[in-house]
C-alpha cells in the first residue's frame, strides 16, 4: 500500500512507517509565532526553563496589530522584542515586514518536505510549497520552545482534483469558496487535503496559496500540493535549506476524493456569518456595501493588486464606500509602489494601509459600524470577526471587491 | 473526576470568535475579565449566569476558526466543567486537552441533552448522566491522556523535563 504525503513527511520525522490515526511525537523543522509570542514567552518561563531549546527553529513575525493600537499592544510588542533578543531568536521580523504567512515563504522559512507548525490557524498555507504545515495553540508553542517536541495525529487524506480552464476573471478565491460551500466548514475536519489536477499544476504561486491558506476553513489539519515549476523557481531564490519534494505514491489510500471543474465556475461569495454560506455572486447582486477590505494572508499579493488596479484605474471608488488596501508584505508593497499602482489606487480614492493583518480579527484599522456591510478579500466572516458583531462580512475575490467598490453595491463583474 | 452542573446548549459551528472575540485577544488578559467576555457574541446571558461545573453542549465542528487558546481557557476561567460536542475543530480540541478542559464527543448525548437541564459526568468511567439516560464517550488516546492527567500541557512538559 502506498503512502500519502502526510504519512511520508511525518514518517520521515520519526524514522518509521506511520499510518493514519497514529499519534507520534515529532520535532518540527520550523515553528512560527506572531504577536502571540509575548503570551507564549510567559508560558515558556512558567515551565521553568531559561533557554529556548533551539532558537533557530523559531520564526517570530509581528503582524496582528501593527503598529500597536494602544498601550496593551505596545507592551506586547516590547515584550516580544526583548524575548527574541534575550533568547537569540534571529528569525525575527518587526512590524514593517508583513503578514506572517506571506513573510514565511518570502524569507525562505518554507520548503518542500518541511514539517512546520505555527500558533496560527492559517499555518495550513505552506502546503502550497509542498510542506506539511499545521496550526497549533500557544501553550504548545511554549512547550516546543522548552523541549522541541509536539504530538501530532497522522491524518487521513482527502484528494481534491481540479481541472478545466477558469473563465475570464474567475479566480482561485472563487474556486475555494465553491469548495467550502460544497464540502462545508467541517468537511475536512482533522484531515489533510491534497489539491491536485491540471488546473492546480498550472496555477500561479499566489493563487495556489489561496487554496491551502483556506484549507483550515473547511476544518483541515494541513493543505498540500506538489510544488509546480513556478513554485520551485520562486523558492530557488529564497530557500537555503536543502530539500526534496515529497509526493504521495500513486497507490496511496485517500479517505475520499472530490472533483471540481472550473470551466463553468461563476464568481462566488460567502455570505454572513460562515465561510460555507456560499452562493454565486449573481444571487446577492445589488446588496449595498459600506466598506471594502482588500488585504489579508489570502488575497493581497502582487497578482491581486494587478486585478484591483486594472479595475480601478482612472475611476473613482463610490462615495459611500471606504476602500482599505493592505499589501500582504513589505516586499509586495515595494513592488506595487514601484509599478506606480499605489498612486493609481490613491487617485481612485483607496486608503492605503501598512502591510499587516489589519482589521482581520477586529483589533484595529477598519472596524465597521453597526449594520454596515463589508466586502472582504480575507478568509473568515464569522459574526464579530472584524470587531463588531452588528456588522456583516461577505468574502469575495479581489476582482469582485474592486468592481463592487466602484458602484457601492455587490456586482457580478461579468455584467 | 465528577463534573456536575447545568447544560448550556448551542448549535453547529460555534466558532472561536463568538467564544472569545478576536478584538480581545491581546487586550483582555486577566482571567476574571476573560471569563466575563466568554461567549459574548453568541450568548450575552452566559457569562452573567454560568456556574462552576456547568457544561457547554455544541453540535458539529465546535471551536472552528482561530487557533486562539483563550477560546478554551476563558471557559475554564468561567467555571465550565466540560464541553460536549458531536465533533470538535482540531486546534480547539488540542487547546482543551492542553488546558485540562474535558472535550467529550458523543453525538447521542448532544441530541438528547436540553438547554438548562442538570448533567453529571464521570470522566473516569466515561459516562454522561442526564434526563434521557446514560451516554458513553470514548476515552482520550493513550498518547495524550498523560497531558490531560497532568492537568494540562504545561504541568506535563514540566514533568517531562523533570522540573515539576
Amino acid at each position: 500500500m502506498g503512502k500519502t504525503f502526510s504519512e511520508k513527511i511525518l514518517g520521515q520525522k520519526v524514522g518509521k512507517s506511520v499510518v493514519p490515526g497514529e499519534i507520534i511525537e515529532v520535532e518540527p523543522d520550523v515553528a512560527m509565532s506572531h504577536d502571540n509570542t509575548a503570551a507564549i514567552s510567559k508560558t515558556f518561563y512558567k515551565i521553568g526553563v531559561d533557554q529556548v531549546y533551539k532558537p533557530d527553529m523559531h520564526v517570530v513575525i509581528l503582524d496582528h496589530c501593527t503598529p500597536a493600537a494602544n498601550e496593551k499592544f505596545a507592551e506586547n510588542h516590547k515584550d516580544i522584542r526583548e524575548f527574541v533578543r534575550k533568547q537569540g531568536i534571529r528569525n525575527f521580523y518587526d512590524i514593517h515586514v508583513g503578514i506572517c504567512h506571506q513573510v514565511m515563504h518570502e524569507k525562505g522559512h518554507v520548503w518542500p518536505g518541511a514539517l512546520i507548525v505555527g500558533s496560527d490557524s492559517h499555518t495550513t498555507s505552506y502546503g502550497a510549497f509542498g510542506a506539511f504545515s499545521a496550526g497549533i495553540g500557544r501553550s504548545e508553542m511554549a512547550a516546543i520552545m522548552a523541549r522541541g517536541k509536539i504530538w501530532l495525529r497522522v491524518p487521513e487524506t482527502i484528494k481534491i482534483v481540479v481541472d478545466g480552464e477558469f473563465p475570464e476573471g474567475v479566480s482561485a478565491k472563487d474556486l475555494m469558496l465553491k469548495i467550502a460551500g460544497e464540502i462545508g466548514a467541517d468537511g475536512a475536519l482533522y484531515k489533510a487535503i491534497e489539491f491536485c489536477g491540471p488546473t492546480i499544476d498550472k496555477m500561479s504561486v499566489a493563487s495556489r496559496f489561496v487554496l491551502t491558506n483556506m484549507a483550515v476553513e473547511i476544518g483541515a489539519k494541513a493543505g498540500y500540493m506538489i510544488p509546480n515549476q513556478a513554485t520551485l523557481d520562486y523558492l530557488k531564490e529564497r530557500v537555503t535549506h536543502p530539500f526534496e519534494t515529497v509526493e504521495s505514491d500513486p497507490d496511496a489510500e485517500y479517505e475520499s476524493e472530490y472533483h471540481f471543474d472550473v470551466s463553468a465556475l461563476e464568481p462566488m461569495i460567502a455570505k454572513p456569518h460562515s465561510v460555507d454560506n456560499v452562493v454565486p455572486v449573481s444571487e446577492v447582486k445589488g446588496t449595498k456595501i459600506d466598506q471594502v477590505f482588500f488585504g489579508s494572508c489570502t488575497n493581497a499579493r502582487v497578482e491581486d493588486f494587478k486585478i484591483v488596479v486594472d479595475v480601478l484605474r482612472g475611476k473613482k471608488v463610490h462615495s459611500n464606500v471606504r476602500m482599505l488596501v493592505f499589501p500582504a508584505s513589505l516586499e509586495v508593497y515595494l513592488d506595487v509602489l514601484k509599478k506606480g499602482w499605489i498612486t493609481e489606487l490613491v487617485e481612485a480614492g483607496c486608503v492605503i494601509m501598512n502591510p499587516g493583518c489589519g482589521p482581520c480579527m477586529g483589533n484595529h484599522e477598519g472596524v465597521p459600524a453597526n449594520g454596515e456591510v463589508v466586502l472582504a478579500t480575507s478568509n473568515r466572516n464569522f459574526k464579530g470577526r472584524l470587531g463588531n458583531k452588528e456588522s456583516f462580512v461577505y468574502l469575495v475575490s479581489p476582482r469582485t471587491a474592486a468592481v463592487s467598490a466602484l458602484t457601492g453595491k455587490i456586482e457580478d463583474f461579468r455584467n | 473526576m465528577i463534573i456536575k452542573g447545568k447544560v448550556w446548549k448551542y448549535g453547529n459551528d460555534v466558532n472561536t470568535d463568538v467564544i472569545f472575540p478576536g478584538k480581545y485577544t491581546y487586550t483582555v488578559t486577566d482571567t476574571t475579565e476573560m471569563a466575563k467576555v466568554a461567549l459574548e457574541d453568541l450568548d450575552p446571558e452566559f457569562a452573567k449566569n454560568v456556574k462552576k461545573g456547568d457544561v457547554i453542549v455544541g453540535g458539529t465542528n465546535f471551536g472552528c476558526g482561530s487557533s486562539r487558546e483563550q477560546a478554551a481557557s476563558c471557559l475554564v476561567y468561567s467555571g465550565v466543567g466540560a464541553v460536549i460536542a458531536k465533533t470538535f475543530a482540531r486546534i480547539y480540541f488540542r487547546n482543551c486537552i492542553n488546558f485540562g478542559l474535558p472535550a467529550l464527543t458523543s453525538a447521542q448525548a448532544v441530541d438528547a441533552l436540553e438547554h438548562g437541564e442538570s448533567i453529571e459526568i464521570d470522566t473516569d468511567k466515561g459516562e454522561i448522566h442526564c434526563k434521557a439516560g446514560v451516554f458513553i464517550f470514548p476515552p482520550l488516546p493513550k498518547e495524550v491522556v498523560g497531558i490531560f492527567d497532568a492537568g494540562g500541557l504545561i504541568p506535563y512538559t514540566k514533568k517531562q523535563l523533570g522540573l515539576g
